[in-house]
């Protein structure tokens, strides 16, 4: 299919072993592709399936551990696997270069950002001071950056993570190299920092008619800026193919099965809850973080939440979405008292819980629990899951058998079975550590479960999966929830109502389906606008 | 356990303070069985150097007491003096670090002043006063040296703290309800642990070394047999009888190297991701 001379790189039969203790014999197996000029390959795939091993390979970037035992990846007519570490160091930079996940540290905090984009300059072999200087300029305006003289003297601290990640662009692209490997550059930004740097991304291709190589988990992106797709699954590729063939009528089974787990933007119907009585209330609610900046200077202050106001009825779930500091989380810890408000009122009941303290706090703690967001950080190392579970109810005076007892029923409605009650937590996999979180939460038979974005640190198909078992959950259980999310795709799934944060603030609050049809904030427009992939609708609908 | 144990056993030096560690403490134990006759005892000829004279094969002292006895039943003294003061100060130090770092605040900051007023003061002379003041006997210097090397170990642990408190399962432990004692007893505590059995091993080399220092200065217990006063006995023979002040700082020597290896050992097993990559 593709043209023999706009082949830029070619990637044949390539195998990484892994170390021998790990859980696969090969981080990557057999894998072929080629990547012609001007064009955008999206490499799909869950954690562990070895998109950035390829990724690290081509850039003769692979760990000490992992070692390349056949194949061929071949750029020009050179095989980046063979060449020595000086040719490499050549080649890097400036005909193939990188950007990465995350830009709060891949730039070096002690230096400016012109010297560090001017430093790569001078290495591969631009003299004059003067001509860098302006190079910098250059790239930094096509880059987007505003005022780009200013940025070149500042520090990445400086810098907004969607600022850095345009630096580290504008470095990438110093040398006009023919190949950019982006490995998830975008998964660490906000949704409309996403959707801005995609744009920037694919303009600056088109332009230089670069070859894109792009890594990412997310299928969103991928409608979005792909114009081939490689899948890849347990280090193989599965399927390989134009972006629209495969979004839209996916061969593989697993291809299927990823795409048929990203959730639509369709929201649920909308369900009579006005008629029942709201379980919990929150009025005016404030928290101000202040934090001192040292000697000279006066507090900073974080307005977290302002007047944030809500009512979630019995078995609603309210959406809390936002971008990162909008203040959603403190609002979330806020409502299960992990945190002190300032002022306003927090009604459970009727009852105001925000001012209560010490043994007081009891019998809501039954009520209002919490899923976590991190399911690598929530459950302690050090201890056996039943009684992780069980915790709950002895420290509200349960007797012994009988919260060991809830606590093997609980991890059975969670769809993990007995057994796994007397294992450790780092026997399981991330999605079966948040079923035992969400057990946790449950053993006190709350009637208000929030969620910290339960699921964002969760592969797709997993996500899929926690999702389904929550929305199981609170049917059974005539659960109310709110569900702390930014994922607008998420929100849509699984919220009756949405209230978006900004800066601490609710601007828009509604059913969700009225919020997503038809938005009456600017900013709630500016979200919807900057999902991913909006205009795909998966392969049902376009079939 | 058995990963703990081959983690462990890939450091060779530690396997090696781990065997001369479990001599010494053998010859503790054993010492009344190989040396039954009391080390303060006159056995033979002064100034027999070693091998002169049989039955005295590390040779005799300036009064004709057995040097080979008085390493075997210093060892207990170097012992017991390591342990118990270290379990001392670890048992302090986990409390005051424990308390400072789980409530933060005006509590941390009352606390952590107190530490460096311990931190501050040189913990040799420190500990020789309060031997001086309590009277020298192996209960006052086992309490001295542990008030001089808690401070070290209570930093450690409140940083631990500090650190795990804003872990998600510390605050999941308070959303369901859990009193701030069980929270730190059983969530924060057992997570903090491996940096402290580290310290700790170390502490008691250092404790070691403390109480021949004590001793050497002759203010060591008047009952027991120690390492350190028989190096201040022999001190003013060094020129012509080097073996009575050689053989014990040697014994000091080889356990506290034995004990420093067998820490960093431990700290490689326990901190797998922290251990110096070029070890393997």
């Amino acid at each position: 299919m593709t043209d023999r001379d706009a082949r830029l790189l070619s990637i044949q039969d390539l195998t990484v072993a892994l170390p021998a203790a790990a859980e696969r014999a090969h981080a990557v197996e057999n894998i072929s592709f080629d990547l012609s000029h001007g064009e955008i390959l999206c490499v799909v795939g869950e954690s562990g399936s070895g998109k950035s091993v390829t990724a690290q390979a081509v850039m003769g970037l692979l760990p000490a551990t992992l070692k390349p035992t056949s194949g061929k990846i071949l750029f020009g007519d050179e095989d980046m696997l063979k060449l020595s570490e000086s040719r490499l160091r050549r080649i890097r930079g400036e005909r193939i270069s990188m950007i990465f996940q995350e830009p709060m540290t891949a730039l070096n905090p002690l230096m400016r950002v012109g010297d560090q984009i001017s430093e790569m300059l001078q290495f591969h072999g631009m003299g004059s001071r003067r001509r860098r200087q302006a190079r910098v300029l250059e790239l930094l305006e096509a880059v987007q950056l505003p005022d780009p003289p200013a940025m070149m003297t500042a520090y990445p601290f400086q810098l907004s993570g969607g600022q850095r990640q345009r630096v580290m662009i504008a470095m990438a692209l110093a040398l006009d190299p023919a190949i950019l490997i982006a490995d998830e550059p975008t998964t660490a930004l906000d949704v409309t920092t996403q959707a801005e740097v995609l744009g920037l991304i694919k303009a600056l291709q088109a332009e230089r008619a670069m070859g894109v190589m792009f890594i990412t988990h997310d299928f969103g992106v991928v409608a979005e800026i792909a114009d081939r797709v490689a899948v890849m699954q347990h280090g193989r590729t599965v399927e390989i193919g134009a972006a629209q063939e495969v979004l839209n009528h996916p061969k593989a089974d697993y291809t299927q099965r990823l795409i048929a787990a990203v959730p639509g933007l369709t929201p649920p119907e909308a369900l009579p809850f006005t008629e029942r009585e709201p379980i919990f209330e929150a009025r005016a609610l404030e928290k101000i973080y202040r934090s001192s900046r040292g000697f000279f200077r006066g507090k900073r202050e974080v307005v977290a939440a302002k007047d944030v106001s809500f009512v979630i009825r019995a078995g609603e779930t309210l959406g809390l979405v936002g971008e990162s500091g909008s203040g959603k989380t403190t609002v979330g810890r806020c409502v299960v008292r992990l945190v002190d408000s300032d002022s306003g009122e927090l009604l459970f009941s009727g009852q105001d819980i925000a001012a209560l303290k010490g043994n007081a706090l009891l019998p809501m703690r039954r009520n209002v629990q919490m899923v976590f967001q991190d399911p690598y950080a929530s459950l302690n190392p050090r201890r056996k899951v039943a009684k992780i579970i069980a915790e709950g109810p002895r420290a509200q005076g349960v007797p012994r058998r009988e919260a060991m007892d809830r606590a093997f029923e609980l991890l059975e409605l969670v769809g993990l079975g007995r057994s796994a009650g007397e294992r450790y937590p780092h026997e399981f996999s991330g999605g079966q550590r948040q079923r035992i979180g969400i057990a946790r939460a449950l053993a006190l038979r709350p009637k208000l479960l929030v969620a910290d974005e339960p699921v964002s640190a969760l592969d797709v198909s997993v996500q899929a999966q926690v999702l389904d078992l929550l929305d199981e959950l609170r049917r059974k259980l005539d659960l109310s929830m709110l569900f702390i999310t930014h994922d607008l795709r998420v929100a849509a799934q699984v919220c009756d109502s949405i209230a978006v944060m900004r800066l601490g603030e609710i601007v828009e609050y509604g059913p969700t389906g009225k919020v997503f049809a038809d938005p009456q904030h600017a900013y709630t427009r500016q979200l919807l606008d900057a999902i991913p992939g909006k205009g795909w609708r998966g392969p049902q609908q376009a079939a | 356990m058995i990963e703990f144990w081959t983690r462990f056993a890939r450091n060779k030096g530690a396997v090696f303070g781990l065997v001369v560690l479990v001599g010494v403490i053998a010859l503790a134990a054993f010492a009344h069985m190989l040396f039954p006759q009391s080390p303060w005892r006159m056995t033979g000829a002064p100034f027999q150097p070693p091998g002169a004279q049989p039955g005295h094969w590390l040779g005799t002292d300036t009064l004709g007491r057995d040097i080979a006895a008085g390493i075997a039943h210093g060892a207990r003294v170097s012992i017991l003096v390591g342990l118990v003061s270290t379990a001392v100060a670890v048992g302090i130090g986990v409390i005051a670090g424990a308390v400072a770092g789980y409530f933060g605040g005006l509590i941390d900051t009352a606390v952590m002043r107190f530490t460096e007023f311990f931190q501050t003061i040189p913990s040799v002379v420190l500990a020789i006063v309060l031997v001086a003041i309590l009277q020298p006997s192996i209960e006052s210097i086992i309490i001295a040296i542990a008030i001089v090397s808690w401070p070290p170990v209570a930093r450690l642990v409140r940083g631990e703290f500090l650190t795990l408190r804003t872990r998600e399962f510390v605050e999941a432990a308070r959303v369901i309800g859990q009193s701030d004692t069980r929270i730190i007893l059983t969530q924060i505590l057992p997570n903090s642990l491996s940096p402290v059995i580290v310290t700790a091993s170390l502490m008691v080399a250092t404790a070691i070394l403390l109480e021949s220092a004590i001793a050497f200065l002759g203010l060591g217990d008047r009952n027991m047999m120690s390492w350190g006063y028989m190096i201040g006995a022999a001190r003013t023979v060094i020129r012509e009888a080097w073996w009575m002040s050689f053989f014990p700082g040697f014994a000091i020597f080889i356990t506290v190297l034995a004990i420093n290896l067998v820490g960093e050992g431990l700290n490689d097993a326990l901190n797998p991701r922290l251990a110096r990559q070029g070890r393997q």
